[in-house]
């Protein structure tokens, strides 16, 4: 069976950037597939272009069988583009959003009905069809926008951070109507930049600056990271990491919004170590406990190596 | 063309409008608005010009001369005042557009046979009717002339004397000659191209803005479907637009419909097709509802004002600007309407205006279709 999405050495190119450079990767039929990586990495532009609404100026893909730059209205015809921005009509109710989205593929009225019915119970929307989209929350309008997605049955899927800002409920809802589509054989492809999310994917592909720096599973991808990571809460984090950075045992040193996150090569033997040097040096701190990887400690893990090959 | 494509997008829009109350204003209030404005506001008759008088004489015959004012309807009396810097001073404030200054030696002069000199001084910043004031007030000093030559003649016991030469006027297609029924069949035309350009402008670029284009364009729907489904509903709206503002004209103003109706249906629908496609067209090219908005007004209402023979008749513009009139949509809208309100002229002697619309109409639609790209830039 050929892949549902392959790229091959994708590229777009912006003035004075590589937005997205020379990607290539596959997507099959039946598994979700993880773009992940910071701002800026590419994530959007590369599912743009598999969407159809934007141009590569390099390399090739195809979606659901369709060349997207020879043919991208075949393409369309067969994947649904979620975009990052809430891409529905707020005037509209949310019945009226699904019906717009099913007459625009042609999807018949039992279809339609059928569908609508299963994908909003599975959504936890029936009761709000006679809403304003406007006037949903985040997570509704996301779980609204998923069910125009995938009212007319497409192949491929492209999701651009779907589930960014969405209530932890409503983020357990999208994920159990994706899983719940891969029996249908469908092929889907998002962007995220949370860890935990990349860690439901089948396969998450990390970029940087536009170029894929690996493409594995999740487990594949968190067993680069050697070592764990350490977080230290507290006020002074720029003079505790001053401090720890060049400790016995620190990999990578981290800033992040409430302290920092150190990389460590062994967590139970270093936290004392750690503790008594910070007690040495007199800094004061919240909290210290080792944590699981985040997507950045991953990405900075990934990063700092390939700057030190 | 897919007619499922078509008809989803027709829907949508419809409902967007509907629940859009400024735009649902606009579509109703505007024509009542301009309708009234400009079948009320804007006249070219001149009439009640106020008027002060300086009646250096105060004789009988002095306030005789100046009842033939009063009567006119062309004039109204104002006040008489009683020396020079008051009459000034009038003119200045604007408080009248006409000063009469009889002479110290008014009916003296007169029954010596004249010459006597009656001054008008006018205010001429507005050059027209400055203009239409001295003839109106020429045309007193003539009639009152006359009857001081017959007054002459009967009291010498001659016979009245016919003059030779008259003109035998009568006035075709606007009998009572009003304003009226020149301006409203044309505000027609100005309604058409606000209503239809102002409001398109804003369809694609609203979708831009509001971030549901980069969702749509992801779709099979095709820039034509687009641009016909979105201006379906306008193109209705348009259409009643026309029938409240006919039924006005001809019900409210009482302007006089000679024409055929099926003549009136078809120059309509083509020059809807042209203002939709062309403020369609604007809203492809802005991208932002402010600067679409904006240069629709510009291009379309301004032009369809101004260049169109809306206000003053093309053959009477320089030269230059009557070969510009022919690239302005509504200059041809404006002569059939007219003709078919006023003359009822048929299709045959309209061909040529109709063409050049259907002309427009085609350009314009072929521009936008091909301006519109599923692309994100």
């Amino acid at each position: 069976m050929p892949p549902s999405v392959a790229t091959s050495d994708l590229t777009k190119r912006f003035p004075g950037i590589t937005a997205v450079n020379r990607l290539t990767f596959e997507v099959h039929a039946g598994e979700i597939f993880g773009l992940v990586g910071p701002d800026g990495a590419g994530k959007t532009t590369t599912l743009r272009m598999l969407a159809g609404v934007l141009s590569p100026d390099g390399g090739s893909a195809t979606v659901a069988g369709a060349d997207i730059a020879r043919e991208p209205e075949a393409a369309k015809a067969r994947l649904s583009y979620m975009p990052q921005r809430f891409g529905l009509y707020e005037d509209l109710t949310v019945a009226e959003n699904i019906r717009f989205y099913a007459d625009v593929f042609g999807v018949s009225r039992e279809e339609r009905e059928a569908r609508a019915r299963q994908l909003l119970d599975a959504a936890g929307m029936s009761p709000f069809t006679t809403r304003s989209a406007g006037k949903l929350s985040g997570g509704m309008k996301q779980k609204l926008g998923l069910v125009c997605a995938l009212i007319h049955r497409p192949l491929v899927i492209l999701l651009d951070e779907p589930t960014n800002g969405v209530d932890p409920v409503s983020r357990r809802d999208f994920w159990r109507i994706l899983y719940s589509l891969l029996n249908e054989g469908i092929a889907i492809l998002m962007s995220t930049s949370y860890l935990d999310e990349a860690e439901r994917c089948h396969r998450v592909a990390l970029l940087h600056q536009g170029r894929m720096l690996y493409c594995e599973t999740p487990v594949e991808l968190k067993r680069r990271l050697h070592g764990a990571v350490v977080s230290i809460v507290g006020h002074e984090a720029r003079r505790i990491r001053a401090a720890l950075g060049g400790a016995a045992g620190v990999l990578n040193a981290l800033l992040v919004g409430d302290g920092v996150h150190l990389v460590v090569d062994d967590a139970g033997r270093r936290i004392p170590e750690l503790q008594a040097a910070l007690q040495t040096a007199g800094l004061v701190f919240d909290r210290l406990e080792e944590i699981e990887p985040t997507i950045e400690d991953l990405f900075v893990a990934a990063t700092s190596k390939e700057r030190k090959p | 063309m897919r007619l499922h494509r078509l008809i989803a997008i027709i829907r949508k829009e419809t409902l967007q409008i509907r629940r859009d109350f400024p735009s649902l204003l606009i579509t109703v209030a505007m024509p009542l608005l301009l309708m009234l404005a400009f079948g009320y506001g804007v006249r070219f008759d001149v009439q009640h010009i106020p008027v002060y008088v300086y009646d250096r004489e105060g004789s009988q015959q002095s306030q005789d001369f100046l009842k033939h004012f009063q009567a006119s309807e062309y004039f109204r009396l104002i006040k008489a005042v009683d020396n020079y810097p008051a009459l000034i001073e009038a003119l200045d404030s604007g408080a009248c557009r006409l000063a009469i200054v009889i002479p110290i030696d008014f009916s003296e002069r007169l029954s010596a046979g004249g010459p006597v000199a009656v001054q008008a001084l006018v205010d001429a910043t507005d050059n027209n009717t400055a203009n239409i004031s001295l003839s109106y007030s020429e045309a007193v000093a003539q009639t009152y002339n006359q009857r001081l030559h017959l007054d002459w003649i009967q009291r010498h016991g001659l016979n009245t004397i016919q003059s030779p030469l008259s003109v035998d006027t009568r006035t075709w297609f606007n009998e009572n000659l009003e304003s009226s029924a020149n301006i409203v069949p044309g505000v027609i035309a100005i309604i058409m191209a606000v209503i239809g350009s102002f409001l398109t402008s804003l369809t694609i670029a609203r979708e831009w803005e509001r971030g549901t284009m980069e969702q749509l364009v992801s779709t099979p729907i095709t820039p034509l479907e687009l641009m016909v489904g979105k201006l379906v509903p306008y193109f209705v709206i348009g259409l009643l637009d026309t029938v409240l503002c006919t039924a006005l004209a001809i019900l409210w103003f009482e302007v006089p419909f000679r024409g055929q109706w099926t003549v009136l249906l078809l120059s309509c629908t083509l020059f809807l097709v042209v203002v939709l496609s062309l403020g369609y067209l604007i809203s492809v090219l802005a991208k932002s509802q402010l600067a679409a908005s904006q240069a629709a007004l510009i291009v379309t209402f301004l032009p369809a004002f101004l260049l169109s023979g809306f206000l003053y008749p093309i053959d009477q513009m320089p030269a230059a600007i009557q070969v510009i009139t022919h690239l302005i949509p509504a200059r041809y809208f404006m002569t059939i309407l007219r003709d078919v309100f006023l003359k009822g002229t048929s299709i045959p002697f309209l061909a040529s205006d109709l063409l050049a619309l259907a002309l427009f109409a085609a350009i314009l639609t072929i521009l936008a279709t091909r301006a519109f790209h599923k692309k994100l830039t």
